[in-house]
Parts: C-alpha cells; sequence; structure tokens
C-alpha cells in the first residue's frame, strides 16, 4: 500500500489555482522529490499532506487515512521540516526537542534521552544549552530536522531543507537524511535544487503552475527530455541572440539565454569542434553532463532559478 | 549644530562636533515628518485621548465624591481643576520617555534604522537630537490640545495656563534627554521594563491625584526630589496663576534637569549608536 | 562547522551501513550510526495521536507557561508590586480625600470600597494585553503556532491551549493582588479568595474575544493600540472601578455594563466586603462573563482553524 495518495488533489486560492489536480503515489520507504520553482505549488501540497493546509478538491490519503478527517493520526506519523525555520526562540536548543515531543503527548522519560540523542545526531550536543537566536542558519535547519524526528515518524517532510545553506552545511545535512532514509524513513522533498534532488530522490515529479509536468527517476527524466551532454558557449551578451540560427545546424536542440547559448547533444567536444570550424569562436566554452536543470528547461521554457 | 557655532567652537569642542555631527540633523528631522505623514492620522490623534479620559474620569467620577481640595496657595479648587494640570504634567513625562527610552530601543535593536541612518554622513548627535525634536514636537500637538480642553472645561482661571505649553515642553525635554542617557545602558527588553516600574509609582505618588501631604514627611521628601513631583506643581501654579518662590525652584530643577540630561546623553551617545 | 560528537547514547552501530550510498564529498568521520529513525521506544503513532485528541489543549498550555519561564521574575515582580503601588496610592492616599469628604463610600472606607475593583481590572487589563501581540508573534514573528500545526494538536485545541494558559497565569497574578489585599488589611480573607476565580473569569471572557480578533490580523497595524487606548483604557476608567458606577452621568454608565470588568468588580465587591447583591444580579453578572468567554473561546477556535489550515 503506498503511504501516500494523491488524485487531483487541487488547492484554489481565489482565482489562483495553486496545486491544479496533481496525482502521485509515493511508496513506503521511497525518497520522493517536487521539483519546481518557486510558487510552483511544491509547499502547498507539503501543507495538504499534514492537514495544515484544507484541499479544495481531490483524494489524499497518507497511510491510508484522510489528513483532513484523520489530522492528529496522520500528523503523528509525520515528521515536518517548514521552509522556514519555525523554532521556539525564547527557550533553549534542548528545550525546543524536549517541549515539541510534548505536543505529540510523548512523557519526558522518553524525550529527555531522545533529545540528547537527536542532539547528537544534529551535531548539536555543545549547543544544548545555547539559546537558538545565538545558533547560525546551518544549525538552526539542523535542529528544525533533529525536531521533526523527535517521534519517531515513518514520513519525513522537508520543504526546502537546504535553501540558504553554505556547501559544507548542505553536505552534511545531506548525510543526515541520508541516513534517515537506510533506516527505511519515507522522505518527501521539495527544491528547487538540482543538485539536491539529484543527490536525495529516487523518483521525482516536476511541478509547474500547480501541475506536475513530468515524473520519473533523476537518470530516467534526464534520458527523456534531455541529450547526454551540453555545451554551453558565450559570445557576449549583444551578439548571442544574433547568432542562435547559425548555432542550430550544430545540436539537437539549442536554447538561448540572455548570458549564454546552450547546444543540446550527445557529444559536446565534437559539436564545439564544429562551431568553431564554422568559424564562430565563442568567447568561453564549456562542456557538460545534462542535469535536471536542463530537463525543467525543456519542459518549462524557464529556467528553475530566476 | 549649524555650521557657524562649529567654526565658533573651540577646538576640541569643533573635534568632537566634526566626529558625532554633519549638521545635518534637518535630515532625520525630515525624515520624522515624513513617518507622521504616511501615519495613520487615527494613531496620533488617539494619544490626546489618554490624558482626557483621565480627566473626566477622575474629574467627573470621584470629583463628585471629594468636592473641592487645597490648591496653590491653599485656595479652595475642585478636585478637576486640581488633577488637570498635573495630567498634563505626567502625559509630557510619559510622552517623551516613551519616545526617548522604547522607541529609540526599538529602533537600535529590532528595525535597525540607526543602523542605515549612521551608514550615512549622519553622526550620532544628529540621530539624538532630530529624536528628541520629534519627541518634542508630538509632546507640542497634544499640550496645545489638553490645554485646551482645560480651557473648555473652565478649569484654567489665568492667562498664565497658556505658558503650560512651553514648560509642557520644558519637562518633555528633561525627561526624553535622560531617557535617552539611560536606554545606552540596556540590552534587553527585558531591562526596559525597568522603566515602567519606576515609572508607575511617580505617577501615583507625585501628588497627581491627591497632595503628597498624606504620607508622613520623610516620604514627603522623598516625593520632592522626583522630577514629576515639581513638574506637577509647576503646572498646578500656572494654571491658577499662582506664583511663589517654589515656583523659581521648580523651574530651576527642570532646567538643571535638562542641561545634565542632554549633556548625559551626549556622553553616552557613541555608546548608545555606536555599538 | 565544528564536529561536536560526544560519547554516542545509542551505540548500536550497524557497520554494513557505513559509507553505502553516502553522497559524494562528506568525509567519513562525520557519519555516526544512530539508529535514529527507530529507536523503537517512542510510543506508536496511534497513541500518539489518541493521547493529543484528548491532551492537545493542555500540552499548548504547557509550553505557553514554559515559555513565561524566562521571565518570571519580571512578571512576578510586576504582579507583586503593582497591587501595593496602586493600593498604597489609591487607597491611603485617594481614601484620605475621599473618606475625609464623604465618610467612605457605602458604608465602607474607601481602601476597602476599591480594592476588589483594583484587583479585577488589573487582572483583566493584563489579560487583555496578553491576547494581542503575544498572538501575532505566534502567527507572524516566531509562527510557532505554525510549528504547533505540524503535531498531531488541532488548531482548536492550540486557541484552547493559550486561554488555559494566560487563564493560570491570570490566577496567579490575582492570588498575588489578593495576598497583598489581606496583609495590608484591605479585604476580608474569609469570603474574599473568591476574588481569584472571579477575576480570573473575567479576564479570560475580555481575553478570548481579542484573541479572536488578533488571530485574524494579517499584520501590526494600529488596531491593538486603539483596542488599548479606546476599549482596555475606557474600561479601567469609565467601568466603575474607582467609584460606584452610578456616580457617572446615565449616559456614560453603558460603558460599566458591557465591560467585563465592571461584572467582575461588582462580584468581587460582594465576596470582599458584603455589597449587597440580589441573586439575579448575581446571576446576571456571571451570565454575563460565561456568555462572553463561551461566544469569544467558539470566535477564538474559528479563527484559529481558518488561519492554520489555509
Amino acid at each position: 500500500m503506498p503511504v501516500i495518495e494523491a488524485r487531483e488533489l487541487t488547492k484554489t486560492y481565489g482565482e489562483l489555482r495553486a496545486v491544479d489536480a496533481i496525482s502521485f503515489e509515493v511508496s513506503p520507504g521511497e525518497s520522493f522529490g517536487l521539483l519546481g520553482p518557486n510558487g510552483a505549488g511544491k509547499s502547498t501540497t507539503m501543507r495538504m499532506i499534514g492537514g495544515t493546509s484544507l484541499r479544495s478538491s481531490g483524494r489524499l490519503l497518507v497511510n491510508g487515512l484522510d489528513p483532513e478527517v484523520n489530522g492528529p493520526e496522520v500528523r503523528a506519523s509525520l515528521g515536518v521540516v517548514p521552509q522556514q525555520d519555525n523554532l521556539d526562540n525564547e527557550l533553549r536548543t534542548r528545550d525546543n526537542l524536549i517541549m515539541y515531543g510534548r505536543y505529540f503527548g510523548l512523557p519526558y522519560r522518553y524525550l529527555r534521552p531522545r533529545a540528547d540523542e537527536l542532539l547528537e545526531f544534529a551535531q548539536l550536543t555543545e549547543k544544548a544549552g545555547e539559546k537558538v537566536d545565538n545558533l547560525s542558519g546551518g544549525m538552526k535547519r539542523r535542529l528544525t530536522i533533529a525536531r521533526a524526528l523527535v517521534n519517531e515518524p515513518r514520513i519525513l517532510l522537508l520543504d526546502e531543507p537546504t535553501t540558504g545553506l553554505d556547501p559544507q552545511a548542505r553536505h552534511i545535512l545531506w548525510d543526515r537524511l541520508f541516513r534517515l532514509k537506510e533506516q527505511g524513513v519515507t522522505l518527501i522533498v521539495t527544491t528547487h535544487f538540482m543538485d539536491e534532488a539529484e543527490q536525495l530522490c529516487d523518483r521525482l515529479v516536476v511541478m509547474d503552475h500547480g501541475r506536475i509536468v513530468a515524473e520519473g527517476s533523476p537518470a530516467d527524466l534526464i534520458r527523456r527530455f534531455s541529450t547526454r551532454e551540453v555545451l554551453e558557449v558565450r559570445f557576449g551578451s549583444d551578439r548571442n541572440a544574433a547568432l542562435v540560427d547559425r548555432l542550430r545546424a550544430f545540436a539537437d536542440r539549442i536554447e538561448p539565454l540572455p548570458d549564454r547559448v546552450l547546444l543540446y547533444t550527445d557529444d559536446g567536444e565534437r559539436a564545439l569542434e564544429a562551431v568553431r570550424h564554422a568559424g564562430l569562436t565563442p568567447l568561453t566554452s564549456l562542456v557538460r553532463r545534462s542535469s535536471l536543470e536542463d530537463v525543467f528547461l525543456r519542459l518549462t521554457g524557464r529556467s528553475l532559478i530566476d | 549644530m549649524s555650521v557657524s557655532t562649529r567654526v565658533a567652537a573651540p577646538r576640541a569642542v569643533r573635534g568632537w562636533l566634526a566626529a558625532n555631527s554633519s549638521g545635518n540633523v534637518g535630515a532625520v528631522i525630515e525624515r520624522g515628518f515624513a513617518v507622521i505623514r504616511n501615519q495613520n492620522w487615527v494613531i496620533m490623534v488617539s494619544g490626546f485621548f489618554e490624558p482626557v479620559f483621565y480627566l473626566l474620569s477622575m474629574g467627573i467620577g470621584l470629583g463628585g465624591l471629594i468636592g473641592t481640595v487645597a490648591g496653590p496657595g491653599g485656595r479652595p479648587i475642585s478636585y478637576a481643576a486640581f488633577i488637570a494640570p498635573a495630567l498634563l504634567a505626567s502625559s509630557a513625562m510619559n510622552g517623551a520617555l516613551y519616545d526617548s527610552t522604547w522607541n529609540v530601543f526599538f529602533k537600535l535593536r529590532f528595525a535597525k534604522l540607526y543602523q542605515g541612518m549612521l551608514a550615512t554622513s549622519l553622526g550620532p548627535l544628529d540621530v539624538a537630537a532630530g529624536e528628541i525634536f520629534m519627541a518634542l514636537f508630538r509632546g507640542f500637538l497634544y499640550a496645545v490640545g489638553f490645554t485646551g480642553v482645560i480651557a473648555v472645561l473652565g478649569l484654567a482661571t489665568s492667562w498664565w495656563a497658556l505658558a503650560m505649553i512651553p514648560v509642557a515642553l520644558l519637562i518633555a525635554l528633561g525627561f526624553a534627554a535622560l531617557g535617552m542617557a539611560v536606554t545606552s545602558y540596556f540590552t534587553t527588553f527585558q531591562q526596559m521594563d525597568w522603566i515602567n516600574i519606576v515609572l508607575l509609582p511617580m505617577f501615583l505618588f507625585s501628588s497627581t491625584l491627591f497632595p503628597i501631604s498624606v504620607f508622613p514627611e520623610a516620604v514627603q521628601w522623598f516625593v520632592m526630589a522626583m522630577p514629576l513631583w515639581h513638574g506637577v506643581e509647576l503646572m498646578r501654579q500656572l494654571s491658577v496663576g499662582h506664583f511663589e518662590a517654589s515656583t523659581a525652584v521648580h523651574l530651576g530643577y527642570f532646567l538643571v534637569m535638562s542641561v545634565l540630561g542632554v549633556a548625559f546623553t551626549t556622553r553616552r551617545l557613541r555608546s548608545l549608536f555606536l555599538r | 562547522m565544528t564536529d561536536s560528537r560526544g560519547p554516542s547514547l545509542t551505540p548500536r552501530q550497524d557497520s554494513s551501513l557505513r559509507g553505502r550510498g553516502r553522497p559524494r564529498g562528506v568525509p567519513s568521520e562525520l557519519v555516526d550510526s544512530n539508529d535514529l529513525a527507530y529507536t523503537g521506544r517512542a510510543i506508536g503513532a496511534g497513541r500518539q495521536a489518541a493521547l493529543v485528541r484528548r491532551w492537545g489543549w493542555w500540552y499548548q498550555a504547557e509550553w505557553r507557561l514554559a515559555s513565561m519561564k524566562a521571565y518570571w521574575t519580571t512578571v512576578v515582580g510586576y504582579a507583586g508590586l503593582t497591587p501595593l503601588l496602586y493600593v498604597v496610592a489609591m487607597g491611603v492616599g485617594l481614601g484620605t480625600l475621599v473618606d475625609g469628604a464623604s465618610g467612605g463610600i457605602g458604608g465602607v472606607p474607601y481602601l476597602t470600597f476599591v480594592a476588589p475593583g483594583l484587583l479585577v481590572s488589573t487582572v483583566v487589563m493584563s489579560a487583555g494585553n496578553e491576547f494581542m501581540w503575544p498572538v501575532m508573534d505566534g502567527f507572524k514573528w516566531g509562527k510557532l503556532y505554525f510549528a504547533r500545526g505540524t503535531s498531531p494538536a488541532t488548531p482548536g485545541q492550540v486557541a484552547a491551549g493559550e486561554l488555559v494558559a494566560v487563564g493560570i497565569r491570570m490566577a496567579a497574578e490575582a492570588t498575588l493582588f489578593w495576598l497583598v489585599l489581606v496583609l495590608l488589611g484591605a479585604t476580608d480573607p474569609a469570603w474574599s479568595w473568591l476574588m481569584i476565580p472571579i477575576a480570573t473569569l473575567g479576564g479570560m471572557a475580555l481575553g478570548a474575544p481579542i484573541m479572536a480578533f488578533s488571530a485574524t490580523r494579517e499584520d501590526e497595524g494600529f488596531e491593538f493600540s486603539m483596542i488599548q487606548r479606546f476599549v482596555l483604557m475606557p474600561m479601567f476608567l469609565f467601568a466603575g472601578t474607582f467609584y460606584p458606577l452610578e456616580t457617572m452621568p446615565a449616559y456614560l454608565q453603558w460603558i460599566g455594563w458591557i465591560s467585563p470588568m465592571w461584572h467582575g468588580t461588582q462580584l468581587s465587591r460582594a465576596v470582599s466586603f458584603g455589597l449587597p447583591l440580589g441573586g439575579a444580579e448575581v446571576a446576571l453578572h456571571v451570565g454575563f462573563l460565561v456568555a462572553l468567554l463561551a461566544v469569544g473561546a467558539t470566535l477564538a477556535v474559528r479563527s484559529f482553524r481558518r488561519r492554520l489550515t489555509r
């Protein structure tokens, strides 16, 4: 049985269709991603799963229960990491974990050792008595994740878990999430970072304007919607657009961006050679493998991070 | 701080001024007026009602039970006439202190407004002078309004009552300067609460609602050392046009307090704004 | 970022998991193997949900009380000092004037008359404030109500818990105030302890509708200042706290009738110095407060639900 099952799930705010009849399923232990730019409807979907946003229509089951009918039961099996940290600034680090656990009806004799354990997991043991205000951004994020684990949830909802963190902090966080996955926790992650989706997700849906525009594993999506390699060339911002028509001959598909032109081809080096041979010498050039960024560009005609 | 005073001042003062002021207080004041223009007028006007409510409630309700009390020079006056000038003095104090303590603290710690100001050529002296000016401007509006209410209710019996308006500004200046200096020592909101804990007894006991003669003599001396008592007594004397030697003492108290307060704040400017 | 691991509390190391599928770029010494997701010690989700369905409101109250601990010295200092100052100023200071001019009010000295009103109005004002900025903080600044939304608790339980927590605090404030009054001989302790539940009820009756309103506010406008200046302040000054309501001109007496302060004060006067109240009057005062609390609490639950499930 899928742990999450959404059919024609819809949320409207007045005229705006924030989530527009999306359907998906998540299996137990799976790591599932919702990928899309800001405003695609990812966070709203997450909140509907936790029953903290009421859907306008459609069907939604979490562990076979409707979050709007069995909110307490559903939320007791979820760990939620919201997009913005909402830690309790009036409490200290360790007390944040304990008091949050109290909301789940957990007794102090369970929560005290659990809090110490989670602090260690989040590498915050030395900060146990610190005021939350004094923690760095990465530390607060790890504390929020630790907090989401206090009730030993089977499903973890992570809304943009690493946005705003430095590269090292992100890697440490990914490692922590990976370990949860190894232990059989179902991860549901929203992100607008390609590398994050590629690192964390077994399977993902690409969302845009409240709709699902594609679904599959990261490798599968790249195979279906992009070429193996991409050649990026820059001729200077005033010349890029003028050369697009001439560049078309050298690639399967071409994407002109304001600052550069992307040439989709299975062999980037050969394409670059051909471009040079035709007397077009780019200021800079780069050959790389296709990523989900390219998939998104193909599907929506827009870049993920604007 | 105009340019001419800077040129005429001795070298040490000139150096200090140059370090703390760009002479552009006007910009801070202009911002203050821009805020007032954008603000909902209801907020501005509502501040005027608090002393009026007090006057109506106490004057009408309690006045009926108390009748007359001994006013300046021992002449009996109605209870409403007794408390009206006192309410003007304490509202001048409250307004000035609110603007120079909570307001400054909030802008300093949370809105980070002064950080932006001090990143320009403005110096801490400009910011402090501008804020005190704005506090006095608001105080002036309320003083005019409340004096009008007193006059309409027939609670002022002398033309000297008009002098209550500039005196309200003097009281406000003394408290604003002192309040800003004290704020420079505070780092948390919890500490700011102590200001209220000092203010409440001062308001209740400085002969605002009843004469201090009900207290034992030792307590009376203590009350008489407090600034608000002098403000209240001075206002009361002005409202009926009765003057005696103590009038000069009250006035002198506030002149000295204002000078000392401004000097104190000036000394603390850097620790207040540049930390 | 520092690697600050102390001795592991769950020393179960599963070496087969180590390093498998670890993302690139993570040094292996940063990885430990606590079986974090399932220690198996937590009660199951079904049991958690059942507990929260029953006790969710109390968990919320517990949190609010815990967060008050941070500044409890100020709260207690304030709650102890305020009554002392007010009672000395109003009872002794003003009392000298009133007793001298008219020999007290209704046959009792002014201090005795004014003490119950001061107790009730202090508690009610304080409850009113407690449901303005702190509620906005929960939705807007700290967003802690949203954190609560992700726990099994329902929005209604969050609202109820807030009411209960503030109620407990009001009862504590009222108790402190009552003790001061007893020590100063301003009240007869035999029955006047009933002022504690009366003042708490009055505070809740005013607080619940204010909370319902605060929960609908998206931004800090001037509404809260307006409530303070044009609702709380006039209630304090015109609702018969300092003198019998009948002393006011008839056209101002309605302020008292709709004010929870006046209803609470009248009841408190009855238990404090035996102000004669008929059974119908008692029923009217209690009924007004209970009805206001019920309506306010219903509205508050509704606005919390709307806000937390958008």
